[in-house]
């Protein structure tokens, strides 16, 4: 395990288990901070920059509400057309003029491999606030974290991601964390929308060290249901289909409801990145299985985590 | 009688063993279209190579190859030999390693990477992942890329 003190967090590959079990032990100590039931300015005096390049009021809000639980200040550009960033400034000066102004960047663009290259720019800590399809660490971390509070630890139980496994952006991360982390994972989506075989390799080689976790594939979620210790449900985008038939049949047969859940372990914890449409039935919200508000919720202590680690206010 | 395959150069560089079907993706590594070219250049395909599988060769005359042109030529056919030659005889030989890190040499060929943005300062960096068949990861996207021909800058 490396010193966090200063480091970027672009990837979740740039952090090993040590470091991630780190990370999400101090979590669990933000909680009651986070939830205003105990104050921490830990952060006194720090400012966060935001370099959001395109929408994404989720993240936002939740990086700001973790800077301001620990007493940190938040500077972002306000509407983006007003910026220069407009005018064709590249990423790169755009980094080398925030660093000067904060302690601490978060980028979110939606090109791949924009939270590396500022990285490159700046001596000031990054972390990736997502970057195109490529990597979201944070949601990696507090979707980790959410498994582990509920679960006790991650190694040995089964994970079922169901959805959209191939363009789905939270799902490549967080299926090769948990096999390192000996989670064994069953992937269910229709063809099309399988998990890229790269994703399904890195899976099996993490298992080939013998941490006794092994991986599933399907279509077919009603016969894989009851082993699931965990259901991790994704987005399937209307976009990704040119016949909007086809996209309801899929849609209708990979929607969650009480029904199916009758059939999983009591449990069985669901999840999902949200925002949802259709893949979660709303009268799930009301069931023990239903936790996806807490997840949410759970990106705050896992941000104010990240920050006072990368800041050197907790070793 | 032994077959003759291609005419013995008297300067130059022989490139052996390159990867079947790659020989005219080093033509095009080391610049050599066709056009403005006075000296001979011989291709060979697809010939039975001495450890039981095929190769193809590459012999020009009146050049040497430059360091970066090697270091490309190894991301396509990473087994390949340079003899050196000189007044006919094999004055060098040598079989280049692939670099640990591609800086400079290839794009990404994810086109959505920050790296194939204009303007931006940076240039294409990869790991290694695997040397033969060459397999690479960008440094900023984590793509991988496995066909690296189309590729080279
Ligand atoms: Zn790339």
């Amino acid at each position: 395990m490396g010193e966090l003190l200063g480091r970027d967090i672009v990837s979740i590959h740039d952090l090993d288990l040590d470091e991630i079990a780190h990370i999400l032990d101090v979590a669990a100590t933000m909680v009651p901070a986070a939830r205003g039931q105990e104050q921490r300015p830990l952060l006194h005096g720090r400012i966060l920059a935001e370099l959001f390049f395109e929408p994404s009021t989720r993240t936002r809000l939740s990086f700001e509400s973790a800077m301001k639980r620990l007493a940190g200040q938040v500077i972002n550009f306000g509407e983006l057309s007003t910026t220069s960033v407009v005018k064709g400034e590249t990423l790169a000066d755009t980094v080398r003029m925030v660093e000067s102004y904060s302690d601490v960047i978060v980028v979110r663009h939606p090109q791949e491999g924009a939270a590396r290259l500022a990285a490159d720019f700046t001596t000031k800590p990054v972390i990736n606030g997502g970057d195109g399809a490529g990597q979201h660490p944070t949601q990696t971390l507090l979707d980790l974290f959410t498994i582990t509070q509920r679960k006790g630890a991650i190694g040995g139980i089964n994970v079922t991601i169901v959805g959209d496994l191939k363009y789905g952006r939270t799902v490549h991360s967080l299926a090769v964390a948990l096999s390192r982390m000996g989670a064994s994972l069953t992937f269910v989506s229709p063809a099309s929308l399988a998990m890229p075989t790269e994703i399904v390799e890195a899976c099996r080689n993490e298992y080939r060290k013998g941490n006794g976790g092994s991986v599933r594939m399907g279509s077919d979620l009603e016969s894989f249901i009851s082993a699931a210790d965990v259901l991790y449900v994704t987005r399937i985008q209307k976009e990704r289909f040119p016949d909007p038939e086809e996209y309801r049949k899929v849609a209708n047969t990979y929607r969650v409801d009480v029904e199916l859940l009758g059939r999983a372990k009591g449990s069985c914890i669901v999840m999902h990145p949200l925002p949802r449409v259709d893949e979660i039935d709303p009268a799930v919200d009301e069931t023990e299985h239903a936790i996806y508000f807490d997840q949410a919720f759970n990106g705050v202590p896992v941000r104010m985590a990240l920050l006072a680690l990368l800041l050197g206010a907790i070793p | 009688m032994k077959e003759l395959h291609v005419t013995p150069i008297s300067n130059g560089t022989v490139i052996d063993h390159i990867t079947p079907g790659r020989a005219l993706d080093v033509l095009r590594i080391i610049g050599i279209t066709g056009k403005g070219l006075n000296s001979a250049v011989s291709v060979v395909m697809h010939v039975p190579s001495v450890d039981g599988g095929w190769k193809d060769i590459v012999k020009v005359q009146d050049r040497e190859l430059l360091p970066q042109e090697v270091r490309k030529i190894t991301l396509v056919a990473p087994r390949i030999t340079i003899n050196i030659i000189r007044n006919y005889e094999v004055a060098e030989k040598y079989r280049p390693a692939t670099p640990d890190e591609v800086v400079g040499l290839v794009r990404c060929a994810n086109p959505n990477c920050i790296t194939n943005k204009e303007r931006e300062p940076v240039t294409p960096r990869f790991a290694v992942v695997t040397r033969d068949p060459v397999r690479l990861r960008c440094r900023y996207c984590e793509r991988e890329l496995d066909d690296v021909s189309p590729h080279l800058m």
